[in-house]
């Protein structure tokens, strides 16, 4: 039988405020247990949450960004559950009445054609805080300065046919908060992380099949590892005669597979109600269209300014605007005044292999965009080869300066005097009779031996392209 | 509405309380009698009744966004039931 | 001396008649003397009272004193206390040493009164008795037999046994002014959101609110002018101007449209409470007011209403409580459920739990509507009632509880009595307006309440209607013999 997978995802991005969003504490990752609870965030008996009101405009940007309707009147609820990462027994968050619903993305697929993904809802919510299972005499330990931290949920409706897709759609939900600047996006300290509800049916059902939940995937590498690892377990038991059972399950990365989580055997009774120590937010159309002000230009736009603008490609366009730094630092090496072509190609190979090999984040790079304009503007004016280009890339990267004064310094201006290069053209033919006589006699390949042996005696800076039509001439 | 033993165990065990086994039939009988006393509420009919969750007929107020807060970690654990390197410890959790 | 009126007292302090120091150290001394009988304070400080008073004495020596520097103070046991144990009644917060104050408690402390020590209560403010206290049931100084109220009854006993001049209280469903009512004292519940919540342990969130508790409607007035107000850390707190209550204590009541609910007239009034309240009402009509019979027809179903609303929202309030942080933790737990289970089973009383599975229940899947859903339409009703009814009247007024004091122990077998002790106060708290209690007379020896309602914000007129009931009338002037030396 043929089978078709569907999948959902609901991720959850922290916002990135500097206080928590019902307490005055800080969220800065990393600090010492317990240093940034507040009796807030400990629930303590007698404290109450009072929202954050960044944390509330944050949320309504995404909202206004994928097109979705941000709710005149939201309302907080209690879920309710123990578990120790969850001082109150109830987590803050909403239920009915999301700040956020109704909204869309589009992803494109392998094959270059575009897919649009309906985002259910986002809502606001607390972050709990961490449990920690290093031995502690056989005890857990537990961190509360997670706890309280924003939440923005973002649930996608189950349009997804693949893990491929799954990710694509990660992939545009995170270069998205980080446009918006509302999230930091770092999946290492868990500030961007997904859970992903999947299920199988036959191809042609229109019926879901049953769901597993799978729980906490924190890279991109392995939501669609886990995807697939599951698809192909219930696969499996589909096809053996057996029944998926409803459930939440934990992708274990270092085994590869999916297992039952034990903490949510039971079924949960959440009891929601709407939370009586706050009341509803009421955003008026003053605040909603302050916030629509602020909105950058989102990735599609960017990204069809930039094939109109600059005539990249739909795939460079694509890499160039996948977050909000590379766009800007594209825009900005374009400062210079040099070609929009040379520059994406500079970007998306020799600077981003550069920073992958080194392993550095493109805010860190040695090479400012300015910089790099500065160089790209030397090769379309001729004054060095792109081949020369390299050396010059290198020792920027290196610190040696900029493209100028290392081009200078190094003597790497381009050799563009017919006569300097006739002298060396001579010099070669003269020395190799031999090649000669095989060129003239038909053997075509023999000119790219002269070509190299020019190039190598003018240090590299001979123009090619002059070269060439010397050469050729010569060797008549 | 009359609760059996089941239903006081259910009941129990989702808000964590134990209950001692001859004490059961007590609750029972109690919450019962006080489920009896709520059901008086469905004599009226609130189809067309919009909900009042709160006395309130005003918005949320919204807070800045300012850190406000400083460490008072060890004021706040000096009376916890067990804590060790600033972490409060419970008996192991299983994922 | 302990029966002087805050007014009085502030005078005799400003006039250096007598000193804080001293004051205070009588009220100690008379704790030390008579609370073993009557058991109403849970916690007493008296190291910390007398440097407060002395602290004062320095203000009041330099003339910088306030309306109520000096004065001492009770705070009820559900108001946090940094460095003082909160213990709400309970054995789960029995070694709870409260990190922080309740923004109540500052507000007292930055009037510079004295905190004499924290007051019983029915456990987490549960209960119409003060008997589900872990700490034993409260006495009534009026009859040692009878019960004194609750939750608040620590409180009001405290204060009409003369071991305080004045307290504050907590009213969730009639817990200020039952208590109040049983033990001839004038307590008020203001509008929900005019007092702070903050450090103020939560039963149910949407229904609690703080307020005096004292010997006259003066008395009232001038705590009430120091606990009110806008709080930024209570998202419930309302930013609204704050009036002087005094100020407007002595206007005439002549023309005053008192609404008479027909509904708190029916069965299940004690006949003599009711006397009482009749003949209190003829004293307002001869005073000038106007009586209107008016109807509550929803009211009747506020009881099972407030059984709903309270325990669900109970029911998450006090999931905190989980022996991980705070307060009472099992010996030994074998596993986290066990912790869990112990530790609240071990540190919740029979009352507290059985709220909590109420609530549970009524919150759970499958029951959320015809339970939580239908008792949130219903608090419209019954709100939308008191909206009709202020259309036509200025105050309400009827009896505060169907009858006297009962005895210890006469209602605890059967929590569904005990929950309709509140029958005529529930309402005023799902509503979320103001509401008085003060005395109006006694059955049998025993004091009986006269409850004020007012609407929204209208604590200055309650304070002004019953300050001159009690201009005409002496009941809140009377002492409960055993005390009075």
């Amino acid at each position: 039988m043929e089978w078709e997978t569907v999948i959902g995802l609901e991720i959850h991005a922290q916002l990135q405020t500097r206080s928590k969003i019902f307490s005055g504490a800080a969220t800065a990752y990393g600090a010492a247990p317990n240093t940034q609870a507040c009796a807030v965030d400990l629930g303590l008996p007698g404290v109450l949450p009072v929202l954050n009101k960044e944390a509330v405009r944050m949320a309504a940007k995404f909202g206004l960004a994928i097109g979705a309707t941000v709710a005149h009147r939201s309302i907080f609820a209690r879920k309710n559950y123990f578990y120790p990462d969850l001082p109150k027994g109830y987590q803050i968050s909403q239920y009915e009445l999301p700040i956020v619903a109704g909204g869309k993305v589009q992803i494109e697929l392998e094959d270059g054609t575009h897919k649009t993904i309906g985002v259910t809802r986002a809502h606001l919510e607390e972050d709990a805080g961490k449990s920690l299972h290093e031995d502690f005499h056989g005890m857990t330990g537990i961190d509360l300065n997670r706890a309280g931290t924003p939440l923005l949920e973002i649930v996608s409706e189950p349009d997804m046919r693949s893990a491929q897709e799954a990710v694509a759609y990660m992939k545009k939900i995170h270069s998205l908060v980080r446009y918006l600047e509302i999230c930091d996006g770092n999946m290492q300290e868990g500030s961007f992380r997904c859970d992903a509800n999947v299920s199988v049916r036959p191809k042609g059902q229109r019926e879901f099949g049953t769901r597993a939940e799978l729980k906490n995937i924190n890279s991109f590498r392995f939501v669609e590892k886990a995807i697939n690892i599951e698809v192909e377990r219930q696969i499996d038991i589909l096809e053996s005669g057996g029944k998926v059972v409803q459930e939440t399950r934990l992708y274990d990365a270092d085994n590869n597979q999916t297992r039952a989580m034990r903490s949510k055997e039971e079924a949960m009774d959440y009891r929601y109600f709407p939370d009586p120590d706050l009341l509803p937010v009421a955003l008026d159309d003053a605040f909603l269209n302050t916030v629509r002000a602020s909105l950058p230009e989102l990735p599609d736009a960017k990204r069809r300014r930039f094939i109109e603008t600059f005539a990249v490609s739909e795939y460079d366009a694509g890499i160039l605007t996948s977050s909000r730094e590379l766009a800007d630092y594209f825009e900005r090496t374009l400062d210079a005044g040099g070609s929009a072509k040379l520059a994406a190609n500079w970007i998306i190979t020799e600077l981003s292999g550069a920073l992958n090999r080194a392993g550095l984040e493109l805010g860190a790079s040695p090479v400012t965009p300015q910089q790099l304009g500065g160089m790209i503007k030397r090769i379309d004016d001729n004054t060095i080869s792109g081949k020369i280009a390299k050396q010059v890339f290198e020792a920027m990267w290196g610190g040696a300066g900029d493209a100028d004064e290392i081009i200078e310094n190094q003597g790497l201006r381009q050799v563009t005097d017919s006569g300097a290069i006739e002298v060396l053209i001579d010099e070669i033919i003269a020395a190799n009779p031999q090649q000669v006589e095989q060129y003239r006699a038909g053997k075509e390949k023999v000119f790219g031996f002269f070509v190299g042996q020019v190039m190598k005696a003018s240090k590299g800076k001979a123009n090619p392209q002059q070269l060439n039509d010397l050469l050729r001439k010569k060797l008549q | 509405m009359s609760l059996s033993r089941a239903d006081v165990e259910r009941i129990a065990h989702l808000a964590r309380l134990q209950i001692d086994d001859e004490s059961i039939p007590d609750y029972a009988r109690n919450l019962s009698n006080i489920l009896e006393l709520v059901e008086q509420m469905s004599a009226v009919d609130t189809s067309q009744v919009t909900p009042m969750a709160h006395p309130l007929d005003t918005v949320q107020r919204l807070r800045e966004d300012v850190v406000t807060e400083d460490n008072q970690r060890e004021h706040f654990q000096q009376h916890a039931p067990s804590v060790e390197n600033g972490l409060y410890l419970v008996p192991k959790v299983i994922e | 001396m302990q029966n002087k009126t805050l007014a009085e007292l502030a005078t005799g302090l400003h006039a250096k008649q007598f000193t804080s120091v001293e004051l205070t150290q009588m009220y100690l001394d008379r704790i030390a003397r008579f609370d073993k009988e009557i058991n109403s304070y849970v916690t007493v400080t008296p190291e910390k009272a007398l440097a407060q008073a002395a602290a004062a004495d320095t203000l009041l020596r330099s003339g910088r004193g306030g309306p109520l520097t000096g004065i001492p103070i009770a705070h009820k046991d559900i108001f946090c206390t940094d460095g003082i144990r909160t213990s709400c009644g309970s054995r789960m917060l029995d070694n709870f040493i409260a990190p922080y104050d309740a923004s109540v408690v500052t507000r007292c402390y930055q009037a510079n009164m004295v905190v004499l020590g924290k007051t019983n209560m029915d456990e987490f403010a549960m209960g119409s008795s003060n008997e589900t206290s872990y700490y034993g049931p409260v006495k009534n100084p009026w009859d040692l037999a009878a019960v004194p109220g609750g939750s608040s009854g620590g409180s009001a006993a405290a204060v009409a046994a003369g071991l305080a001049p004045v307290a504050t209280g907590t009213d969730t469903g009639g817990s200020i002014r039952q208590p109040a009512a049983l033990c001839g004292i004038t307590g008020l519940k203001p509008t929900y959101g005019l007092v702070s919540r903050y450090g103020m342990i939560a039963f149910a969130s949407s229904l609690d609110q703080a307020g005096p508790m004292a010997r006259s409607a003066r008395d009232c007035a001038m705590l009430l002018q120091v606990m009110a107000g806008f709080d930024a850390r209570d998202s419930t707190s309302l930013e609204r101007l704050v009036p002087d209550y005094q100020a407007t204590l002595d206007r005439d009541i002549r023309g005053l449209k008192i609404g008479v609910p027909v509904e708190f007239f029916e069965q299940g009034l004690d006949a003599g409470v009711e006397q009482v309240i009749r003949d209190a009402l003829k004293a307002f009509e001869a005073r000038g007011a106007v009586l209107v019979d008016i109807r509550l027809p929803n009211s009747k179903l506020s009881v099972p209403t407030y059984y709903v609303v309270a325990p669900a929202e109970c029911s998450s309030n006090l999931s905190r409580f989980d022996g991980v942080r705070f307060g009472y933790r099992c010996q030994e737990p074998a596993d986290l459920l066990d912790l869990y289970r112990r530790s609240r089973g071990e540190g919740f009383g029979a009352e507290v739990k059985r709220r909590i599975m109420i609530g549970t229940y009524a919150l759970s899947a499958g029951y959320y509507d015809a339970y939580y859903l239908k008792a949130q339409q219903l608090r419209q009703l019954i709100s939308e009632d008191f909206v009709h009814a202020f259309k036509q009247v200025d105050v309400i007024m009827g009896p505060t509880s169907p009858t006297v004091a009962f005895n210890l122990g006469e209602r605890t077998e059967d929590p569904v009595t005990m929950y309709l002790s509140d029958i005529y106060t529930i309402a005023v708290n799902l509503a979320g307006l103001p509401g008085m209690s003060v005395p109006a007379g006694f059955v049998a020896g025993r004091p009986v309440g006269l409850q004020l309602i007012g609407n929204y914000f209208q604590e200055a007129r309650l304070l002004n209607v019953a300050h001159q009931y009690q201009q005409m009338t002496g009941w809140h002037q009377q002492v409960p013999p055993a005390f009075a030396r």
